[in-house]
């Protein structure tokens, strides 16, 4: 089912939670909102499942008003950040839960109950669990549960809250794969909400970078990586420096480093967004950037320079790249932006 | 799963030996010494006086009124106890630090203070003391004065127990039902209810006991009418007051035995409900 937010607003006291937040999710499509904490995502989530009410605007479900619907109406499956599980009732109770407060006229038999959740156990992996509770499973397990739990009763639409904001690194990663294998398999219109922007980039079909209770832009993942519209949005995605320079004769100046840009009057102030990949450097006696720090990470290397009369520069490499030769910390390299997005200040 | 302990587990030297020394003493004096004695003096002629003095009319009459009294009070102030924690601990409301606070009345105010407001407002000279004898109803002086008397002072019991509890537990597990479809009193039912269900008992358990042994407040509001308006206390004291010894401490040992059964239950449910959080692994 289709959710459409029409020109949502939600503020706190002062505070603005969200400002004329409009979004439409397709049928089937698994979308994620990212954004750093206070961004209003989490609160976009929770006026989608009606967990919190907004002061202005429409929620649309399969085209059909739902902003006053009842949180049970909606048919919703909501995956809270820690679970939130029954502490006090089994696995299997857990999920059967739904089913279980179903009206009598709607609610399956007892039997089919324990097939159903049988059919969810294993579609999550956890098979033979059915009888433990929920503090003798580990977080992922949890996380496992909860997302089965709200899987039973056959939600139009799926909300995540952070789902796996409380792992650990190996466990998300594994975690969110297996998210969008089975979001490939029931087709279940979702959407998620996260800060971790390759947890957003890699799982959505579309992404939506929030900031400040506004859209900053929406698009898919190589759109959002390739086509930031804002400042922001190049910031908050992808591993970036951000450099303070003055535009001379066709180049922004930062200290020492010039970055070739078109279209901007000399003497403007200018910041210039490169990503850590958007760089070329090499040993140099003559360049213009010491190397302050470099380690390891994987088949990629992390390389950290001062720039002189300017600031730290990040760049990362392959392991094997040519352009590493020589390069140690101490030495003196030259350095080249191949790609710079220019904002002015 | 043993965890290390936080406490040293050598044998107390020096400094801790002396505290526990005192310690012991202090309840000693305190504590098991007036206990022995309650028991001591009951049966200090023997069994006999003991069981005429508590089939003494007066006596089963004392017994029945308290009972009868907490028969009342308890349930109403569980129910209230439930609904203010309830309150408290799901909601956003205007003046939920003064609910809590009012909550909190009864502890602070002296019993006997709490006995004369009732007498005051519901007296034959009190503010509604007219309107009540013309339609001749009696409240002080009376088992309804005596009952109103043990709930006001026993019911922050189970509201104290609930609120920091549901408070630890917050509300996240109920939206979680209401997600899946719950109604409210499902999620009431089903989901806050087994999560409080020990702190309710507990709750239960010290309420009955103060409602029990309630003294000063139902002083006030009770008249001392002996085989009418006398609870177990009361009529302790009076017992005492008439130089019944035997009596009043056969009638006193009874309120012992009722606190202690009360002291065994409160222990049982701590262990049961360590063990039933245990046998979930949640300690």
């Amino acid at each position: 089912m289709s959710i459409e937010v029409r020109d949502v607003s939600k503020h706190w006291q002062n505070v603005v939670g969200l400002d004329s937040v409009s979004l439409n999710v397709e049928t089937g499509e698994l979308v994620t909102l990212l954004g750093p904490s206070g961004s209003g995502k989490t609160t976009l989530l929770r006026i989608i499942a009606g967990l919190e009410s907004a002061d202005k605007g429409q929620v649309y479900f399969g085209g059909e008003d739902a902003t006053d619907a009842r949180v049970r109406d909606r048919g919703v499956g909501f995956v809270f950040q820690h679970y939130a599980l029954f502490k006090h009732m089994s696995v299997a109770d857990n999920i059967a839960f739904g089913l279980r407060v179903m009206p009598r006229d709607r609610r399956p038999a007892e039997p089919q109950i324990r097939a159903k959740v049988d059919q969810l156990l294993a579609l999550v992996q956890l098979e033979g669990l059915s009888n433990r509770f929920p503090a003798q499973l580990s977080g992922g397990q949890r996380q496992r549960v909860a997302l089965a739990r709200a899987l039973a009763v056959e939600p139009k639409v799926l909300l995540l809250d952070e789902p796996f904001g409380a792992l650990d690194q190996r466990v998300r990663e594994e975690l969110r794969r297996r998210l969008r294998k089975l979001h490939d398999e029931l087709r279940v219109t979702t959407v998620l909400v996260t800060h971790d922007q390759e947890e957003a980039l890699e799982v959505a079909d579309r992404v939506v970078v929030m900031q400040k209770g506004r859209i900053e832009q929406i698009g898919t993942p190589t759109e959002i990586l390739d086509q930031p519209k804002t400042a922001f949005v190049n910031e908050f995605v992808g591993d970036v420096n951000t450099l303070h320079g003055v535009i001379e004769d066709g180049h922004a100046r930062i200290g020492s480093l010039r970055i070739p840009v078109t279209g901007q009057a000399s003497g403007a102030q200018v910041r210039a967004l490169v990503r850590t990949y958007d760089l070329k450097m090499w040993r140099d006696e003559a360049g213009i950037a010491t190397v302050t720090h470099m380690y390891a990470l994987g088949d990629r290397v992390k390389v950290t320079t001062k720039v002189d009369g300017a600031g730290e520069l990040l760049a990362q490499f392959p392991r094997r790249s040519s352009l590493l030769r020589g390069v140690e910390p101490g030495c003196r390299v030259s350095v080249e932006v191949t790609l710079a997005r220019i904002y002015p200040e | 799963m043993s965890q290390p302990s936080l406490v040293r587990s050598e044998k107390p030297t020096g400094t801790g030996l002396l505290l526990l020394l005192l310690a012991v003493l202090f309840l000693l004096v305190l504590v098991v010494v007036p206990l022995v004695a309650v028991l001591g003096m009951a049966f200090a002629k023997g069994l006999d006086p003991f069981l005429v003095a508590i089939r003494h009319p007066d006596t089963l009459s004392a017994i029945k009124l308290t009972l009868l009294t907490a028969a009342i009070a308890v349930p109403l102030n569980a129910l209230f106890g439930l609904t203010a924690a309830w309150a408290i601990t799901k909601f956003n409301f205007r003046g939920k630090s003064i609910l809590i606070s009012l909550i909190d009345l009864p502890f602070t105010v002296s019993p006997v203070v709490a006995g004369l407001l009732f007498v005051l407002l519901f007296g034959s000279r009190g503010a509604l003391g007219g309107f009540l004898s013309a339609h001749d109803i009696q409240i002080v002086y009376a088992t309804p004065g005596i009952v109103l008397a043990t709930i006001f002072v026993t019911f922050p019991f189970v509201a104290r127990e609930l609120i920091p509890l549901m408070q630890a537990q917050g509300n996240e597990e109920e939206l979680a039902a209401i997600t899946l479809g719950a109604n409210g009193f499902q999620t009431f039912w089903r989901v806050t209810l087994p999560n409080i269900k020990w702190g309710i008992i507990y709750g239960v358990v010290v309420c009955t006991a103060r409602a029990m042994g309630e003294f000063g407040a139902v002083s006030v509001v009770s008249g001392h009418v002996r085989g009418k308006t006398n609870t177990l206390p009361l009529h302790v004291e009076i017992l005492y007051n008439d130089y019944q010894q035997i009596e009043a401490f056969s009638v006193a040992s009874l309120l012992t035995v009722i606190s202690l059964v009360a002291l065994i239950v409160k222990k049982l449910i701590e262990r049961k409900g360590l063990i039933s959080a245990r046998a979930r692994g949640a300690l």
